[in-house]
């Protein structure tokens, strides 16, 4: 093979060559939040470019304007050498631009072959889709990336994740496009598939594609990757080749300042178990999960997107029924029928899904607050809106919300503020054990300080939070101890002390030390 | 400056007072202007119209949908639906019939009129909440089921010959020119208003039609919240049946043909969203109030029934797409 | 599960085989070809509304209008024949397929501009459609003697040993297969259904597929417009009242989730086939009419039952992940 020799000639043509698309200037508001703020990004033919940023950095505002689905304010973008609009998903379509999404680009009822050729079937002389053509064709794609393992005809339903993606990769190569974005591709994909993703990525890139990665994952983006481009906060804020530049480098870029002040500093007093976790499991989400929580303890759970976190505290908060083991709290046996049943013997759970899961837009903030606690508020099922309010301003105001009233809809607020209306809701029901799923998942720094600072504030008081987190600044700035779980079992739990970052990364991807 | 700023920040206020535009601006408001307007319009176009009497025989063309339009508002805001409400009094009525058949005495019948209007919901709740399916298919399978049984007991025969006592419920009066129907519907109304604006199980149907999965989340029973709000449309049904049943005097199985769509054009009039989160008791006893108006003020006219439907029809769509194209109107304009 | 969802259409035609066989233990004339295509030719109407309704349907829509739009299109259409007996009939055809996609086109205009939800415009339309027959007649009826004797006799023909009537059905059946499987728009119209939201990235402008869909639907009520008044022979306000429902229920029968993106052209035509021999048997085994009512709608309940079985998407599972890898 000369793939190598291939490899080192695109490479060396890329370096002189011109950007395939280039964006300049490009301002992108919705009422009342700036997503992009004259923002720039160069893609080359052959070469992996990296978006990085945090959430809500304006990634995804972008990749919606690269494919048509935003239109920008202001700026310009350029393919080739002419300036172009990309008025539709169709416009981006034709220029070569093709996004590769989490989950959500792909026809679950409809086959493998359709999926690659939707919008562009071969047709026959009456002009009717050749489906035979059609199902050859795909074959010949998937068979040129090395995936002919998958069947042309196949419902997408039955594939894997993995696979999916080999299938909206095949897509992008029957488009012949030119541009190929990359959004979290890796995202619920085990350490083999990605592999298998990176060998790709890899022939696209000597296909001369031009390729947008967005990842959070610095392992992979240094693996695959030869140029960044780092958003904060809408602003592109730096760019550059990837080698030669380090991680901690781009790390400032990212949040723009050092990251460890920012956690508050504590003096843990741990007391005696709270609640104890014993051979916890499910028939396919998770299985024989042990651990025990104690008084005033912050105890975080680390581990990969789709490791069996969430799972594992719905079910403790009674949200999904498990198949076997025993959890008890303070020395009574804990078995929660419902959400309802755990809240009541004190244990509530913040989700990660603030959008879905937590807070119920449409209805002003005091509602969202009193919701779990009606019971308490209400009196024989007769609602008394003082109680409410007063609950309301107890709760919200100790974490500062802004907002113009208690009785403004929720949806209209910052995700920060939503946010800490989520926690207040379910600190209301003054529980014994608070666990938080992602709690600073999407929102702004100022919020996130705000949210820190409470849970210290809350274990200060004898409270127990569980904190389940995959950002690693984060569980080792504010865990005393780290539970890190892989592929729905429990990896190792561990003190943090002196617990180097990478210790955790290798337990939860299941390097060996 | 900066410590006001916070001071001030941190003093969120219970609510802000409403401009009083927004507050003449409400639907509720416009539905009473309509009212009013109709009301005139009714009085200058007959001489019949203005007479304690007319007014009275009124109220009974809106009573027995509106009864049901009560409970299905809840049903709509928690973003469920029931299209088999029609086809229940058809079932309930004909049970009665056979009832009377067997001898049966007025309570007996009243009994059975709510017990199947109940039975009926449940097994559409159940349907929905236990299966998991979505209820407009199933409302529409047992909309057909329902009425069906009717027309395989009775065919396209009639029960007649329903007693004096049980004529009450659809054709007696209370005191004067007011009839028990609307005493009724009076009472039902309040009832319906306390329960959906002033207790906590009306305030988790907002809740379960605004985002069930936050309300599940936050330890609510949204099934059984669900499943209440069927056998209370059912019941509702089971009454609406009754008192149509008394004031016709006789069961066909073609009974109440085509009410489930009046019902529904009722609640979303009412300022009900038809995807469910949001609406007032009070907005739909309004949109009861116009639409019989409406129908008893063509009727006056000798409009016929089917000519009026092509109003109650257009008054559906126009009602939603009304407030649609206005917030477009208004995002164009301030964008 | 899998090879039962995958063959849905098998098992609902051989619930349809098992139907007549058990009605031929009794009646043995029942299964005869002949009477099994009259059973057809009857059914013509029920299965080009269903193949109509299931374009609609895919779209994640509902078109409860359809046989509204049927009633004032054949009155329309019978008033013209009657007042113009000279207008040659594939004229007329044409006209009431014009009629019909402009009454669904206003459907699918207020579904598509104004997001209003489906069932609420079509709710609207239904009432207002008949209305509008009632206005347009002055509640008067057509019939037979109003009516060309080109206007009555044209389908009655046979052709090919066939009646004209089951022609119609077949070239329906035929075109919708070709235009869901084979044609770029078909298949937008799945895409829609099954992903709206991949749709918008794959180019597919998805409330302009709902219009079409509507337009389609409207098209083919305005055909059956024409269909039912020459077939029956009479036109009145009261034309297939309540009929909206058999269509669906043919849906539902078939297989076509109501979730959008499922069905197939041979599910509703066999959803139309199964209330088709079921309403043909009821008078060969001496039931009464007046059950096919109440058994229609069990059958859709019992569909939907089974139709949610089959559907039931599995989630992500992590342990079987950890296994695999």
């Amino acid at each position: 093979m000369h793939t190598t020799a291939l490899q080192e000639t695109s490479t060396f043509e890329a370096a002189n060559s011109a950007p395939v698309l280039s964006l300049n200037g490009i301002s992108k508001s919705f009422p009342g939040v700036r997503a992009l703020n004259d923002v720039a990004l160069s893609l080359y033919p052959g070469q992996v470019t990296a978006l990085i940023g945090e959430n809500g950095a304006g990634k995804s505002t972008l990749v919606k304007i690269m494919t048509g689905i935003y239109q920008p304010d202001a700026g310009e973008i350029v393919i080739g050498d002419d300036a172009v609009s990309l008025p539709t998903a169709h416009a981006a379509f034709g220029h070569g631009i093709t996004a590769i999404h989490q989950e959500t680009v792909l026809f679950d009822e409809l086959s493998v072959a359709e999926n690659i050729f939707l919008g562009h079937a071969p047709r026959n002389r009456f002009g009717l889709i050749d489906w035979k053509q059609m199902r050859a064709n795909a074959r010949e794609v998937l068979d040129t990336m090395g995936a002919g393992h998958i069947d042309a005809e196949a419902r997408l339903r039955d594939l894997g994740i993995a696979n999916k993606h080999l299938v909206a990769v095949a897509r992008a190569m029957s488009i012949d496009a030119r541009i190929v974005i990359m959004d979290e591709p890796t995202a619920s994909l085990s350490a083999k598939e990605i592999e298998e993703l990176f060998q790709l990525i890899e022939f696209l890139k000597s296909d001369g594609k031009a390729i947008l990665f967005i990842s959070h994952k610095f392992e992979e983006i240094y693996r695959i990757a030869d140029r960044y481009t780092v958003f904060r906060d809408g602003e592109m804020v730096g760019e550059g080749r990837l080698a030669g530049t380090s991680q901690s480098e781009i790390v400032k870029l990212m949040v723009g300042r050092a990251v460890d002040h920012i956690f508050p500093k504590r003096t843990p007093d741990i007391g005696e178990p709270v609640l104890r976790i014993d051979g916890l499991s499910h028939p396919t989400e998770f299985d024989a999960i042990s651990f025990e929580l104690r008084r005033g303890e912050i105890l975080g759970f680390y581990g990969l997107v789709g490791a069996g976190r969430s799972e594992v505290m719905q079910a403790i908060a009674g949200l999904t029924r498990t198949s076997a083991g025993t959890m008890r709290l303070e020395d009574a046996p804990l078995e929660p029928k419902s959400a309802a049943d755990a809240i009541r013997s004190g244990i509530v759970y913040v989700p990660e899904e603030r959008g879905r899961q937590g807070v119920v837009i449409g209805l002003p903030i005091f509602q969202n607050v009193s919701l779990p606690s009606l019971s308490r508020t209400s009196k024989s099922g007769i609602l008394r809106l003082a109680e409410e309010f007063a609950l309301a301003r107890q709760y919200t105001e100790r974490l500062d919300l802004r907002a113009a009233s208690l009785s403004q809809d929720v949806g209209t607020l910052s995700g920060g503020n939503q946010q800490k209306v989520v926690i207040a809701k379910w600190l209301a029901t003054r529980p014994r054990v608070i666990i938080l799923d992602e709690p600073t998942k999407g929102i702004d720094i100022g919020s996130k300080a705000a949210v820190h600072g409470f849970m210290a504030e809350l274990v200060a008081e004898g409270l127990s939070v569980i904190m389940v987190s995959s950002e690693l600044p984060e569980i080792i700035g504010m865990s005393d101890r780290i539970a890190v779980m892989r592929e729905g079992r429990m990896v190792e739990i561990f003190d943090n002390k002196d617990l180097h970052p990478e210790t955790l990364v290798r337990a939860a991807a299941g390097i060996a030390a | 400056m900066t410590t006001t700023d916070v001071a001030t920040n941190r003093r969120v206020p219970d609510r802000l007072d409403k401009p009083l535009t927004s507050a003449l601006l409400s639907w509720e408001m416009l539905l009473v202007l309509v009212a009013v307007a109709i009301f005139v319009t009714n009085s200058l176009a007959s001489p019949y119209f203005l007479n304690a009497w007319s007014l009275s025989d009124l109220t009974f063309n809106f009573v027995e949908k509106g009864l049901i339009a009560l409970a299905m508002a809840l049903l709509i805001i928690s973003g469920e639906i029931d299209l088999s409400v029609a086809a229940i009094i058809a079932l309930a009525s004909t049970m009665m019939g056979m009832a009377l058949q067997a001898g049966a005495d007025t309570p007996v019948l009243v009994l059975i009129g709510l017990g199947v209007g109940l039975a009926c919901g449940a097994f559409n709740g159940a349907l929905v909440t236990r299966l998991g399916l979505p209820s407009i298919v199933v409302t529409i399978g047992t909309m057909s089921l329902f009425r069906g049984i009717a027309y395989i007991i009775l065919g396209d025969q009639a029960y007649r010959g329903y007693p004096s006592s049980f004529a009450f419920f659809g054709q007696g009066y209370v005191w004067w020119v007011i009839s028990l129907e609307i005493v009724l519907f009076a009472v039902m109304a309040v009832i319906f208003w306390f329960l959906l604006h002033r207790t906590s199980f009306g305030r988790t149907v907002f809740v379960i039609g605004n985002n069930p999965v936050a309300a599940a989340f936050s330890g609510v029973r949204v099934e059984r919240v669900k499943f209440i709000l069927f056998c209370l449309t059912g019941l509702m049904a089971g009454v609406a049946s009754i008192l149509l049943t008394s004031r016709l005097g006789s069961t066909r199985p073609s009974i109440a043909f085509g009410y489930e769509l009046e019902v529904v054009t009722m609640v979303v009039l009412g300022g009900v969203a038809i995807l469910g989160g949001s609406g007032s008791i009070i907005g739909v006893v309004l949109a009861a109030l116009i639409m019989g108006l409406v129908t008893f003020g063509l009727g006056l006219l000798n409009v016929p029934g089917i000519v009026m439907s092509i109003f109650t029809g257009s008054l559906l769509i126009v009602v939603i797409a009304l407030p649609i194209l206005w917030r477009r109107f208004r995002e164009a304009r301030g964008g | 599960m899998k090879s039962l969802t995958k063959y849905r259409e098998i098992w609902l035609a051989a619930a349809i085989a098992l139907l007549v066989a058990a009605v031929a233990i009794r009646f043995p004339a029942f299964a005869t070809p002949s009477r099994l295509l009259t059973v057809f030719n009857d059914y013509t109407i029920l299965i080009i509304l269903a193949l109509g309704q299931m374009t609609v349907i895919l779209t994640r829509s509902i078109d409860l209008s359809m046989a509204a739009n049927l009633a004032f299109t054949g009155m329309v259409i019978a008033m013209t024949n009657a007042a113009y007996p000279a207008i040659p009939i594939p004229m007329l055809i044409i006209m009431a397929m014009a009629i019909g996609s402009l009454l669904g086109a206003f459907n699918g205009i207020l579904v598509w501009k104004l997001d209003i939800p489906p069932i609420v415009v079509t709710l609207g339309t239904l009432t207002v459609f008949r209305g509008a027959t009632f206005v347009v007649s002055g509640g008067a009826w057509v019939n037979a003697d109003a009516m060309s004797a080109a206007f009555i006799q044209l389908q009655r023909g046979v052709f090919l040993g066939l009646p004209i009537l089951s022609w119609f059905a077949i070239a329906a059946i035929a075109a919708f297969y070709l235009f869901l499987a084979r044609t770029p728009l078909g298949r937008s119209i799945y895409a829609a259904g099954v992903n709206p939201t991949a749709s918008v990235y794959a180019g597919i402008d998805v409330g302009r597929i709902k219009f079409v869909a509507f337009v389609i639907s409207g098209m083919v009520s305005g055909l059956c417009g024409y269909l039912w008044v020459s077939r029956y022979v009479i036109a009145s306000t009261e034309v297939a009242n309540g009929y909206e429902l058999q269509i669906v229920a043919a849906c539902v029968i078939g297989g076509i989730s109501i979730a959008g993106g499922i069905g197939s052209v041979a599910g509703a035509v066999l959803g139309a086939l199964f209330l088709g021999v079921i309403g043909s048997a009821l008078p060969v085994i001496n039931v009464s009419p007046f059950w096919q009512l109440a058994i229609s709608g069990a059958a859709i309940i019992l569909a939907v039952v089974l139709n949610a079985r089959g559907e039931k998407r599995q989630g992500r599972i992590i342990l079987r992940q950890a296994e695999a890898a």
